[in-house]
């Protein structure tokens, strides 16, 4: 098959992409003859936390990815604080999904943290005392400052999933992207995820989770974007993530119970 | 003289390695294709290249034992074996160590054949000359074939093909699924081993003829190029057998049409020139097919998108969608809508959200899950369903310029 | 063993061999973690046409236009198999054996048209390379070593792969980072700015030149040993590549130069008058050794892979 061609327009930010973090207008994704995402328009809001949403292969991890440029887009522009991504990169920080790489990697924990500090190392740059200092204080954000010296592939896959989190810690910016972060955890991990990500939004940072979770939506976050293919519903939680947007992202798929015990905490 | 080749009228020699080659085409397509399926192709590489110490062993024994060393049946006897040793190393490699397939198939064809090559400059200084007949087992050599060569190579490439029909539903289901073989309680490894012992098989066979270092591209080659035909692994089977029988044919009568026109090499350029040809212009899966069929998904994504945005009146920034609007009819130079262009984009908005209703309504869960942007409603539902669509959402909707 | 017979005969083709490896097993080490080890097979397999054709187009046997021409063959081949993987929805395996095992075919069927019995370039050679030929006539002792009129006659081939390895040094110290992180993790690469294509062909290019510049010293299959074999065995050894890289360093020096001590001396302690290959003794032992670290090595399994949730 095609690898299908980047096909990407000249970026004109209207007034309200200016300022959100991240931006997008028109995406379409296709893994081949059927569009994993259509056409689809997203305004992340400045210091919130939102939550991608969507029933399984609805496009979510694809609209996360084309946003990054990991995967090409047929069509769409994104913005990342109202610039191309490309003169952007240093504000924005990438977790993806623990089963994406080798695990079995010859590397240890420290060195993965230390990976998210080499735009500021560059090619050659040694790393010295303050370095490691700093991804030593990322490990212990997120609870692993035991493990500094392990091989990855010895550590549970909680572990490894805190271990992202801490590299793009370590990365210090202004957008966090995470790609099912909470998936296949243990609930100490979880807990030790959402106070992080907590904590980056106190301190004014935008935190943007792919989740898969409908029951903690309410708890971990207060903006929510509910996808099918095409978008939904986004906004605030208490106005977006309502019985009938998820009815129309979930269709068939989400039991009628599941909804009502939803809608039933939302109040 | 070309047509005389392919009339097995060049004499003796040549229509023995013609049909010796056109045999061994046959049986390697076939036998090659699991290999592919299975997605293992370059093991070949690794079995082929790890024959050589064996046939250098073998050469070695039969001088000792005081016989003639190029003794046809014996040397092939040493290569399999040799080959199968390789092979199991390459398992153990995998199975046992963190080392990936790619590394042990590229570990034990290295080192196998950089041991052979050791034992063949042993052979060398045994006696000037002796060794001339086992240098042609690396890019093979058909001049001077013998028929009792071409009994062994037709014997054995028949062998090979009768357990590939034996074998055929058990390796298919392994290569295609082997999880789902290993639930319904097929014994997934030792059908992998038997898979790798007919190809074995065809490699050995295969080394008087086109050597061990093409020998791998009658194993692939073929089955690649009769995967761009079919769907279905049956065919594939076929078709690849009927390419590798082919190019095995047309190639030995070319070589033997000209001087200095090695077998091997020929047959290899033959198959793949069958391969360039299907790669280009099969009809579902060729190139020139897809790049059709990626511009007419381009044209079709832009053209609803812009619709949509049309609709909603949003405005369009992309140049390619405003383009091939224009082009369409749908909007005039100047980007405003033309009279067809706003039916259009209110039908469009409408298809959206009669797909909205459809998508949340349980019933119809079966036709939602072929929503992707671009269907068209009236595919999937009957007349009187979209009426009952119609009649949820209400009157059409105005259409904002 | 004195200097005046081992300077001239065995310390130009020991220090070749050695160097070649070396200058395989650092980017073999990338290629082998980015399951790509038989890049290094479909490039050693072409280095064969891109000289023949060199050739043709020179004339002459010349060190450059060949360089040039085995790594544009190299070039010609990883774009191809790229482009039958995507094209034809192909199988990267498969790709490679399509794409490889056509151009060598090509490369042996030009040999065989033109007349080369006029020089010295022939299948055989190509093959399994001449190591053993690499001599320094001009040395008489250790003393040759000061002396420029000596040096002046040092085979052509020591200077190239020594430089062949400084390249190859220099491009895997100023890329490490970008390396080891788009190795491990090529989409977070891609977020940081790394332009992972580009560096993956990079990669490649450097095989491609390691694996023409050590052609002359072990030939085209054997060289697919030092790739993938030192680098293989290293892995058994450390859970850190930058350890791994110097155990593979170390393991590839060894096989280098044991196999070819073996290779001359081995059979003369066996009784035997004429030695053997050394490149092929090369690849032996570094199989041997890869046996050795397989079986014993401290981190020669897995480690606990994750199960994805």
């Amino acid at each position: 098959m095609l690898e299908l061609a980047a096909v990407q327009g000249v970026s004109v930010p209207t007034p309200d992409t200016q300022d959100s973090p991240l931006a997008i207008r028109g995406l379409t994704v296709s893994y081949g003859q059927k569009p994993a995402v259509f056409s689809v328009d997203m305004t992340v809001q400045p210091g919130a936390m939102t939550a991608i949403i969507g029933p399984n292969g609805a496009g979510k991890s694809t609209l996360l990815k084309a946003a990054l440029g990991i995967v090409p887009m047929v069509s769409g522009q994104v913005t990342v604080y109202g610039k191309p991504l490309t003169e952007q990169r240093a504000r924005v920080a990438y977790v993806p999904q623990r089963a994406s790489v080798d695990w079995d990697f010859p590397t240890r924990v420290i060195d993965v943290v230390l990976m998210g500090l080499s735009r500021q190392l560059g090619l050659l740059g040694r790393i010295r005392a303050r370095h490691m200092q700093r991804a030593a204080d990322c490990l212990r954000q997120v609870g692993m400052q035991d493990f500094a010296d392990r091989q990855i592939g010895q550590l549970s896959g909680g572990q490894q999933q805190r271990v992202f989190l801490a590299r793009a810690l370590a990365q210090d910016a202004d957008l966090y992207l995470l790609d099912e972060p909470f998936a296949g955890v243990d609930a100490a991990t979880e807990k030790a995820i959402i106070t992080v990500l907590k904590s980056l939004k106190d301190a004014g940072k935008t935190v943007v989770v792919v989740h898969h979770d409908l029951a903690t939506v309410t708890d971990y976050f207060d903006h929510v974007y509910l996808i099918n293919t095409r978008k939904v519903a986004e906004g605030p939680v208490a106005q977006a993530f309502t019985a009938e947007s998820l009815q129309a992202a979930y269709g068939g798929r989400l039991a009628t119970a599941q909804i009502d015990q939803i809608s039933h905490a939302l109040g | 003289m070309v047509w005389d080749a392919l009339t097995l009228q060049l004499g003796y020699n040549a229509t023995l390695v013609a049909i010796g080659a056109t045999l061994l085409g046959v049986s390697a397509g076939v036998t090659g294709t699991f290999l592919f399926l299975r997605k293992r192709a370059l093991v070949s590489d690794a079995i082929s290249h790890a024959t050589l110490p064996g046939v250098c062993l073998a050469f070695m024994v039969l001088v000792a034992l005081g016989g003639d060393g190029r003794n046809l049946p014996g040397l092939l006897l040493g290569s399999a074996v040799s080959a199968w040793v390789g092979l199991l190393c390459m398992n153990w490699l995998t199975r046992r160590t963190r080392l990936a397939e790619d590394a042990a198939i590229g570990a034990v064809l290295s080192v196998f054949f950089g041991f052979g090559i050791v034992l063949l400059t042993i052979i060398q200084t045994m006696g000037a000359g002796r060794q001339a007949g086992l240098e042609g087992f690396l890019l093979g050599s058909t001049a001077g074939m013998l028929w009792s060569d071409a009994f062994v190579i037709a014997l054995g490439g028949a062998a090979t093909l009768g357990l590939v029909l034996v074998l055929r539903r058990p390796m298919t289901l392994v290569a295609f699924d082997p999880e789902f073989a290993a639930a319904r309680g097929l014994p997934v490894h030792r059908i992998d081993l038997a898979m790798m012992g007919l190809v074995m098989a065809v490699t050995v066979v295969g080394l008087k003829i086109v050597g061990l270092i093409l020998i791998v591209a009658l194993l692939i080659i073929p089955a690649v190029t009769a995967r761009f035909w079919s769907e279905r692994s049956e065919r594939v089977v076929l078709l690849a057998g009927l390419s590798g029988g082919l190019a095995g044919y047309l190639g030995a009568a070319l070589s033997a049409s000209a001087p200095n026109l090695p077998t091997g090499p020929i047959i290899v350029l033959v198959s793949f020139g069958f391969f360039a040809v299907s790669l280009l212009f099969a009809p579902a899966r060729g190139v020139l097919a897809a790049v059709l069929r990626h511009l007419r998904f381009q044209r079709r994504v832009h053209i609803r998108q812009g619709l949509l945005a049309l609709a909603q009146g949003q405005t369009i920034y992309e140049p390619l969608t405003l383009r091939l609007l224009r082009r369409a009819g749908v909007v005039r130079a100047d980007g405003v809508a033309t009279e067809t262009g706003k039916a259009r984009a209110a039908k469009a908005l409408r298809d959206e959200k009669r797909w909205q209703v459809v998508r949340a309504d349980l019933a119809h869960e079966a036709t939602a899950a072929l929503y992707d942007g671009l269907r068209d409603i009236e595919t999937v539902l009957t007349r009187d369903q979209i009426a009952d669509v119609d009649s949820r959402i209400g009157g059409p909707q105005e259409v904002q310029p | 063993m004195n200097g005046e017979e081992f300077v001239p005969l065995s310390l130009t083709p020991l220090l070749i061999g050695t160097f070649a490896a070396i200058a395989c097993a650092l980017p073999g080490n990338f290629l082998v973690l980015r399951k790509q080890a038989l890049i290094g097979d479909a490039i050693s397999h072409v280095v064969l046409p891109g000289i023949v054709v060199a050739f043709l187009l020179t004339g002459a046997i010349s060190t450059w236009p060949m360089m040039l021409g085995a790594a544009g063959a190299a070039v010609v081949a990883v774009v191809m198999i790229e482009a039958i993987r995507r094209l034809g929805q192909i199988e990267t395996g498969a790709a490679m054996g399509v794409v490889f095992t056509t151009m060598f075919a090509a490369g042996v069927l030009l040999l065989e048209q033109t007349d080369t019995s006029s020089v010295h370039l022939d299948v055989e050679h190509a093959l399994y390379g001449n190591l053993e030929s690499l001599i320094w006539l001009d040395a008489t002792g250790w003393s040759s070593l000061t002396d420029p009129q000596a040096l002046a006659g040092l085979p052509p081939e020591l200077p190239r792969i020594a430089l062949t390895l400084a390249g190859v040094v220099l491009f895997t110290w100023l890329l490490w980072r970008p390396l080891k992180i788009s190795t491990f993790d090529e989409g977070f690469a891609r977020t940081i700015g790394i332009r992972t294509g580009a560096l993956g062909m990079a990669l490649v290019i450097a095989a491609a030149i390691a694996a023409v510049a050590a052609f002359d010293a072990v030939g085209s299959i054997i060289v697919i040993a030092m790739f993938i074999c030192p680098p293989s065995a290293a892995r058994m050894m450390t859970n850190r590549l930058e350890m791994q890289v110097g155990w593979s360093v170390l393991f590839a020096a060894f096989s280098a130069i044991s196999g070819y001590v073996l290779a001359g001396y081995g059979p003369l302690w066996l009784g035997g008058t004429d030695a053997v290959s050394a490149a092929g003794m090369i690849a032996t032992m570094s199989g041997l050794l890869l046996a050795v670290a397989a079986r014993f090595g401290p981190c020669r399994t897995r480690a606990g892979a994750p199960v994805s949730g």
